[in-house]
C-alpha cells in the first residue's frame, strides 16, 4: 500500500468518507433488494437526564419472522464524548457505526482538534443521507446521535430520519419497532432533573414494556444473563452500564409486577 | 543544439543531500526515548499550536523536524495511510513497520527524482503490547530507514544531543527518568528548557486503545522539578 497523497485541488481534507471515496470508488448496490430477508435492528431510545444522556437499546435482531440474534449490540460508543445507537438493517448501520467512528477520529487526527457535538450530528446526517438509495431498496437505517456537549456543558440528543433530517429533541428521542411503546413509557416517568439511577430504571422498564408490545423487540434475559446495552455520556465521558447494575434493574422491575 | 553539462551522480546526490541537511539543520531537534511503560517523544517547539509529535493510530507516534508543511504533510498522509488500512482490514493489522516502508519509499522517490529533495527527518514509534515489542524507526530526507531499540535523536543537532544521550539512558527508565533524560540531552550544558518550550507526548501501554495522549505544561513541571 502506497502512501496516499492527493493534488491539492483533489485533497479530501478530514473527511475519511471522501477519502474513502477516492481510494475505492462506492460498490453498486444489487436491485431488488426487497426480496432479501434482512437482519433488522429493532428498539433504541435516548433520555436527557441531570448529567447528561442515557441511550439504550435491546439485543434483539430479527430476520422476518425468525430472531436472527440474541445479543446484537445496537448503542455504540462514537467517540469519548458521544455515542450512535441503531435501528434499522443491521448491516448498513453497523457499517455505517464504523464509519462514523473513524470518521470522528480521522478529523480529530488530521485536523487537530475535535468536531462541536453540532458537527458530529451533522456529519451522521450527511451519512445517513448518503444511504437514501439503499433506503429505498429497504436497507433504512434510522440512528440516534447523542452526546455530552463540552462548549455548552450539557447533554444533547438528535433523532435522524432515512433522508438525513436530523432533528434535536430535549427531553427523549426513540427510533425502531418498538419505539412507540418505549417512547410512552419514557414520556409518562420522564422528568428533565433525573438521576442516574432513576434514568437507567426508566430506559430499562421503556425497553421491558416495549418488548411486551413488539415481537421483534427481545426483553431482559435473567435466564441466560442477556441485559439491554445501556450508557451513559456525561461529563466523564461514555460509560457503559454493567449487567450487575441492570440485572438488579430488571429484578426490581419483575418483582414490582410485570403485568403492570 | 546545446548539450547541458555533464554532472556526476554522486555529485547531484551530494548536493541534495547538504540542501536537505541544511534545511533541516535550520530547526529544533526532538527525540524518543523507549521507557518502561511505552514510548516517551519529546521535541523542542516553542509553538503550542503546530504540532511537531502527533497521534497517527492507536499505538503509534509521528515525529518530523526540518520544514513544518513538508513533514505536517507527511503526517496525514500517514494518518490516512493508517485509517484506509485500519478499516479495509483491521486495527490490528496498522503496524509501524509498513507504514515505516511507505515513508521511506515516498521520501527515497522524491530524493531520486523530484528538483528538491523533502527537508525532514520523522520518526514513528509503536508502543507493543509488552515492553520488548516497542519499535522506532528513524526515517531520513534521502529514504533511508534506521530501527532504533533505546533512543532516536531527529534533527541538525542530532550527533551532540545522541552522544548526551546515550550518557544518561539506561534501559528500564520510568517516565519522569525518561523526560529528564531526553531534555537534558536537547537542552545540553548550558541551556534549561522549560514547559512552554518543550512539545512532550507519549505511548503509553496504559491508556487504552489509543495509546498517545499529549503531557501539558503541568503533567511537565512536576516532572521536571522533581
Amino acid at each position: 500500500m502506497t502512501l496516499p497523497i492527493f493534488s491539492s485541488s483533489d485533497d479530501p481534507g478530514p473527511s475519511f468518507a471522501d477519502l474513502l471515496r477516492r481510494v475505492r470508488p462506492t460498490d453498486a448496490l444489487p436491485n431488488g433488494g426487497h426480496d432479501l430477508t434482512i437482519t433488522h435492528g429493532t428498539t433504541v431510545l435516548g433520555v436527557r437526564y441531570a448529567d447528561g444522556v442515557v441511550m439504550a437499546g435491546d439485543r434483539r435482531a430479527t430476520s422476518g419472522n425468525l430472531i436472527s440474534h440474541k445479543t446484537m449490540e445496537k448503542v455504540f460508543p462514537a467517540d469519548r464524548f458521544s455515542g450512535v445507537a441503531i435501528a434499522g438493517a443491521a448491516g448498513p448501520a453497523i457499517e455505517m457505526v464504523k464509519l462514523f467512528q473513524l470518521q470522528l477520529e480521522h478529523y480529530e487526527k488530521v485536523e487537530g482538534s475535535v468536531l462541536s457535538l453540532e458537527g458530529k450530528a451533522n456529519q451522521l446526517s450527511g451519512m445517513v443521507r448518503s444511504n437514501l438509495p439503499a433506503a429505498m431498496q429497504g436497507l433504512a437505517v434510522v440512528p440516534l446521535f447523542g452526546g455530552f456537549d463540552q462548549r455548552r456543558n450539557t447533554g444533547r440528543l438528535f433523532q435522524y430520519d432515512v433522508t438525513g433530517g436530523r432533528y434535536e429533541e430535549t427531553d427523549y428521542v426513540s427510533s425502531g419497532s418498538g419505539s412507540l411503546h418505549a417512547s410512552t413509557v419514557v414520556k409518562l416517568g420522564f422528568h428533565p432533573d433525573l438521576s442516574r439511577e432513576a434514568a437507567i430504571d426508566l430506559v430499562v422498564n421503556a425497553l421491558y414494556r416495549a418488548a411486551e408490545e413488539d415481537s421483534a423487540t427481545g426483553g431482559p434475559d435473567l435466564v441466560r444473563g442477556i441485559f439491554p446495552i445501556v450508557a451513559t455520556i456525561t461529563v466523564a465521558g461514555y460509560e457503559q452500564v454493567d449487567d450487575a447494575e441492570l440485572r438488579r434493574c430488571v429484578e426490581a422491575i419483575v418483582a414490582g409486577g410485570a403485568s403492570a | 543544439m546545446s548539450m547541458p553539462f555533464y554532472v556526476a551522480p554522486e555529485q547531484v546526490m551530494k548536493d541534495r543531500a547538504d540542501y536537505a541537511r541544511k534545511g533541516i539543520a535550520r530547526g529544533r531537534s526532538a527525540v524518543a526515548v523507549l521507557y518502561l511503560d511505552g514510548i516517551l517523544v519529546v521535541a523542542e517547539n516553542s509553538s503550542a499550536t503546530l504540532h511537531k509529535v502527533s497521534e497517527i493510530y492507536d499505538r503509534i507516534a509521528f515525529a518530523g523536524v526540518g520544514k513544518y508543511n513538508e513533514f505536517d504533510q507527511l503526517r496525514i498522509a500517514g494518518v490516512r495511510h493508517a485509517d484506509l488500512k485500519g478499516f479495509q482490514y483491521s486495527r490490528e493489522d496498522v503496524d509501524a513497520r509498513s507504514l515505516a516502508n511507505a515513508y521511506a519509499q515516498m521520501l527515497g522517490q522524491i530524493f531520486t527524482h523530484e528538483m528538491k529533495p523533502m527537508e525532514v527527518e520523522i520518526l514513528v514509534a509503536e508502543v507493543g503490547l509488552d515492553p520488548g515489542d516497542d519499535q522506532v524507526f528513524h526515517i531520513l530526507y534521502d529514504g533511508s530507514v534506521v530501527d532504533e531499540d533505546r533512543y532516536s535523536v531527529i534533527g541538525g543537532d542530532a550527533e551532540a544531543i545522541g552522544t548526551r544521550l546515550e550518557a544518561a539512558y539506561e534501559p528500564g527508565l520510568d517516565l519522569a527518568g525518561a523526560l529528564h533524560a531526553a531534555v537534558s540531552a536537547l537542552a545540553g550544558p548550558d541551556r534549561i528548557l522549560t514547559g512552554p518550550e518543550l512539545e512532550v507526548a507519549v505511548l503509553a501501554r496504559g491508556n487504552g486503545r489509543r495509546a498517545f495522549r499529549r503531557l501539558d505544561d503541568r503533567d511537565l513541571s512536576g516532572m521536571l522539578t522533581a
